[in-house]
């Protein structure tokens, strides 16, 4: 039988008919009914997801800063207000990556990081091989649960159910900010190309909130939705878009990566010599002009020639075909196609994202 | 619970068949299949007068979620396809055994559906899966 954890919330979302999978060594809900319907309502209205299997680590100590700017591609220099948020990866000393994470500045001695679920184990271990240098403390904080309210109307409907000073803050946030309380975190954050709200909260209120949610007309929505919505949005999935075998510059991710100053990061040398190397696959969005779906593996061809593959893909609802995204040779020409099943079918290489704030980005 | 309607005969691998008489059958996938696969959005079909062998792969449907290959029930030809799952896939969603249909197949002489479950045998099957 599955070992696989439970967050918080697995009975309501039972009792809300989700079906359920295992995802990361969770136990979560897929869909609870239709994940297009799920997907819709999130791009023109609101959502809600149980991201309560993703960790929350708390790490404080003087030099925090210091430690964080050694340890991430992306450079913490740039988080000066408290709240502030950075999307970054953390690399391997080879430029593998380890992970890619959000961390906040809360406080000169104190930042919060929230790492991926099916990565938590070895994350944490990193970390606390890297942080006594630094002395710093690293502290996961699993009792907490945590919520995603994304979409057009999300931020108004979640903000109802705030309290006072909280709401006022977190209706005041700009995107990429957190406010807080002693009880909740909501930063104005999301994994969806919508607008919204990722909310951190003790696990014995999370139950609460998700049921007000839904009582205010904010459906549930499971993985599934969120898989369709990030890959619409042009976000990476770690362990299928990057892991450690790949740098965030063979990844779409250079833009995270901070190399202007000297600043000596995990990493850094691995990546300046690829870039001296050159022969940098590229990362791109894809389009399959006919029928079918993309899937992570197919193989891409220039002519006779394999030239990469899929490594996320699937059927966008919002463009109505399918859509991917792909680590390519360098020097493959535009014209690519994909085998699906032994046909090769012909694709069209675009700019990402596909979909933002509910709009197509691309021409179908 | 998935509806298994009591007429028709069930696959191991999810398909169910309808006996039409005169050797023809029409094949298509069981609610609970389209369940366990959630929307689906592309449906290939096999190729009219295609000469498929029990157990054959010969269409696919794919759901947000995955691909699924579609295993020919019997011994037979393949004398019509349902053009119009092309444009509405999901017709397979919400009514997995009429307008979802995929296939039709004349059976080779001599072939008959003996081999197949019946409805309760499937629901059992259905169940043994889900354990």
């Amino acid at each position: 039988m599955s070992a696989d954890r439970k967050t918080v919330l697995n009975g309501v979302h039972r009792e809300m008919g989700a079906r359920m999978v295992p995802f990361g060594g969770w136990d979560m809900p897929v869909h609870y009914g239709s994940q297009i319907e799920e997907h819709h309502a999130v791009r023109r209205d609101a959502g809600v997801f149980d991201v309560s299997h993703m960790t929350v680590v708390d790490l404080r100590g003087a030099q925090v800063r210091a430690f964080l700017s050694h340890l991430l591609a992306n450079d913490v220099a740039k988080l000066q207000v408290p709240g502030k948020a950075l999307y970054s990866c953390m690399l391997r000393p080879d430029g593998g990556v380890i992970d890619d994470l959000i961390v906040y500045f809360l406080a000169e001695d104190w930042f919060r990081m929230v790492i991926n679920a099916g990565t938590t184990e070895k994350d944490i271990a990193w970390l606390q091989q890297q942080a006594p240098a630094f002395g710093v403390e690293v502290a996961p904080r699993f009792e907490l649960g945590m919520i995603a309210v994304q979409g057009p109307q999300a931020r108004g409907k979640a903000l109802e159910l705030m309290d006072e000073p909280l709401r006022e803050a977190a209706a005041g946030l700009k995107p990429f900010n957190a406010a807080s309380d002693d009880h909740w975190f909501v930063a104005r954050t999301g994994y969806t190309g919508e607008d919204g709200f990722e909310i951190v909260l003790p696990e014995n209120e999370a139950e609460a909130l998700w049921r007000k949610l839904a009582q205010a007309g904010v459906r549930p929505c499971g993985l599934g939705a969120r898989d369709t919505l990030r890959l619409e949005a042009g976000m990476n999935l770690y362990g299928q878009d990057m892991d450690e075998k790949v740098t965030p510059l063979a990844s779409g991710l250079g833009w995270t990566v901070a190399m202007a100053d000297q600043r000596d990061f995990i990493g850094r040398a691995a990546l300046e010599a690829q870039k001296t190397g050159g022969d940098i696959p590229l990362f791109c969005g894809l389009v399959l002009e006919g029928r079918g779906v993309l899937r992570s593996h197919q193989k891409l061809f220039d002519g006779e020639r394999e030239v990469g593959e899929i490594t996320s893909g699937g059927f966008s609802p919002t463009l109505e075909r399918s859509i991917g995204m792909a680590r390519v040779a360098a020097d493959a020409g535009d014209d690519l196609t994909v085998d699906i099943r032994g046909r090769k079918l012909p694709l069209r290489r675009v700019k990402m994202p596909f979909v933002r704030n509910g709009q197509p980005q691309i021409e179908v | 619970m998935s509806n298994i309607p009591g007429e028709l005969k069930y696959t191991k691998t999810h398909e169910w068949v309808r006996d039409e008489g005169d050797g023809v059958v029409t094949v298509g996938i069981s609610d609970h299949a389209q369940e366990l696969l959630g929307d689906l959005v592309f449906v290939e079909l096999p190729e009219v007068e295609a000469e498929l062998a029990a157990g054959d792969e010969c269409a696919v449907v794919e759901s947000v979620k995955a691909a699924s290959d579609i295993y020919c029930p019997i011994n037979g030809e393949v004398i019509e396809i349902n053009e119009a799952l092309a444009d509405a896939p999901e017709t397979i969603n919400g009514d997995p055994y009429e307008s979802g249909w995929i296939f039709k197949l004349k059976a080779v002489d001599g072939e008959d559906l003996e081999g197949l479950m019946d409805a309760e045998a499937y629901a059992e099957h259905c169940e043994s899966e889900d354990h």
